[in-house]
């Protein structure tokens, strides 16, 4: 008999299965152990797990492209402490700054889990600095292509001045 | 209405067979990580920081037009087991009960919308509706955001999007999931095959199954792995399609059920019916089949006069926390199993 994989106590009768990164992670649990994981895994979203995932990931990275040797402050992130140890270990930045500063390794972890390093969605009024102007530039260059290209001149005329009215802005 | 109200009762905004796919979609859930720009995260924080995010999220719910709804309530307010039943019922997640001196959490009287304060992030808004409306979470989401944006300064990078805790959910923040209930795709064997499918489109999948077709409430979720490069929109549309396709495939693996395996089928729920309306001792994970069972045979309509929001709000029932609640008090594992039988009973033979 096959004895629950968590709780080591009772017999395993239910099998839990996991999927990710196209990755079955099986596991055989009691009955008790298996509701227990239906109550959390369900009341969350899937996350918690891919911490150790991308600590090894960040871990190999280091492995492949090592860095020149730095002393232990300079390792850290300035304005929360988080030394780059302490992310391998646990996958979790300490900051917002840490993105920053972690910045050069970051990107190819980056593009690993999500395919892509860059932002296309919201953007925040407040802190969303000149991402929405450039946007905004951006939507209007497309306007006047498309204005030029059927050949409505005053149009594309109204519109090169706005442009060049938020270009001064950026 | 209050969160004491909340914790006493097992209904809730996201449990409603009557709206959109709700036959098989159970629920759609939308979620947006952010943080306040100038503080450590979470993890880092130490009691009084983390008393100064609860406040400044405090005062920025105070200032937008959100403040009738969404009121901070501290986890250090209510008992352990009432955080218990808060997870039960899903509306704030386990993470949160860790250190729950430094936590909070905002629920709307319905329910459907709910703000966690210092979990893995400073802010979790959550939306979580019955049946597949992954377009109207968001759009709940997006309008508490909105309103704590006035107020708030958000750790934001313009390349990088919103910043987060993990890595894995920088960029948009949002993890959208679907809850399903498959027992079709289970019953013919078909279940392992489609989700492995799904899962090589970047999607995870969870599920707790048995042995064999023996399954375990065969209830299933999918959600986005990528929050990067993707917006809002496009997220939400890739995982309805992909929801979409399930819903047809399920849907045929009933049909084929009814037209080859009637009898059986009909025998299955009946007994699952029988045993729910007539057992005087179970337990959590014998409750989930039998309900599941339940379910699918008052939407092939083999049972008649089973409301299929009653089967929803019994899986909450009869979880362990909310015994505890309504009994008041401890009670031994095998004790529970007989008050499960009885809350079951008693719904199951309370009309006729
Ligand atoms: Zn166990
Ligand atoms: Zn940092």
């Amino acid at each position: 008999m096959m004895l629950c994989e968590k709780c080591q106590e009772r017999p395993a009768t239910v099998f839990y299965t996991e999927v990710i990164n196209n990755k079955q992670k099986k596991m055989q649990l009691c009955e008790v152990c298996a509701s227990q994981m239906q109550a959390e895994g369900f009341g969350g979203l899937p996350q918690m797990n891919l911490h150790n995932f991308l600590a090894s990931f960040w871990n190999q990275m280091s492995g492949v492209h090592p860095f020149a040797p730095k002393t232990k402050e300079e390792e850290a992130c300035p304005s929360c402490g988080t030394p780059e140890s302490l992310f391998a270990q646990k996958g979790l930045f300490g900051c917002g700054d840490c993105y920053k500063h972690f910045g050069d390794r970051l990107e190819p972890l980056l593009r690993r889990i999500h395919g892509s390093s860059a932002h296309t969605g919201k953007v925040p009024v407040r802190s969303g600095g000149k991402v929405l102007l450039a946007r905004q530039i951006e939507e209007l260059k497309a306007s006047l292509r498309y204005a030029v290209a059927r050949e409505e001149f005053e149009k594309a005329a109204e519109l090169r001045d706005n442009i060049k009215k938020l270009e001064q802005q950026l | 209405m209050s969160i004491r109200e909340t914790v006493n009762s097992a209904r809730s905004g996201w449990m409603k067979a009557d709206s959109p796919a709700g036959d098989i979609v159970v629920s759609s859930r939308v979620r947006v990580a952010r943080n306040i720009n100038g503080f450590s995260f979470p993890h880092l924080l130490g009691q009084e920081k983390a008393e100064q995010v609860m406040h400044g999220i405090q005062a920025a719910l105070g200032n937008s037009d959100l403040k009738t709804e969404l009121e901070l309530t501290r986890l250090t307010e209510l008992s352990p087991v009432e955080r218990q039943i808060l997870v039960e019922k899903h509306l704030i997640s386990p993470d949160l009960l860790h250190n729950h001196e430094k936590k909070a959490v905002a629920l709307r009287d319905d329910e459907v919308v709910s703000v966690m304060v210092n979990e893995e992030d400073h802010l979790r808004i959550q939306s979580l509706l019955p049946g597949l409306q992954l377009e109207k979470a968001w759009e709940l989401v997006d309008k508490v955001d909105d309103g704590l944006e006035k107020t708030l300064e958000y750790a934001f990078s313009e390349k990088y999007g919103y910043l987060t805790a993990c890595p894995t959910n920088a960029g948009t923040g949002m993890r959208a999931s679907v809850m399903l209930h498959l027992p079709g795709l289970v019953l013919i064997n078909q279940i392992r095959a489609v989700l492995t499918a799904i899962s090589k489109l970047g999607f995870t999948v969870r599920g707790l199954y048995g042995e064999g077709t023996e399954a375990h409430g065969n209830l299933f979720q999918i959600s986005n792995q990528v929050t990067m490069g993707h917006s809002e929109e496009e997220i939400i549309n890739s995982l309805n399609s992909v929801t979409g396709q399930l819903l047809a495939q399920e849907r045929e693996a009933r049909k084929v059920l009814i037209r080859e395996r009637r009898e059986q089928l009909e025998d299955r729920v009946g007994r699952s019916y029988g045993i729910l309306k007539f057992c005087h001792v179970i337990s959590t994970e014998e409750t989930m089949r039998r309900l599941s069972d339940v379910r699918l045979g008052v939407d092939l309509n083999l049972i008649h006069g089973v409301n299929p929001d009653q089967l929803t709000e019994l899986i909450v029932k009869t979880q362990p926390a909310y015994l505890l609640k309504q009994h008041g008090g401890e009670l031994p594992p095998a004790q529970r199993d007989v008050l499960r039988a009885e809350v079951i009973r008693k719904e199951f033979n309370r009309e006729g």
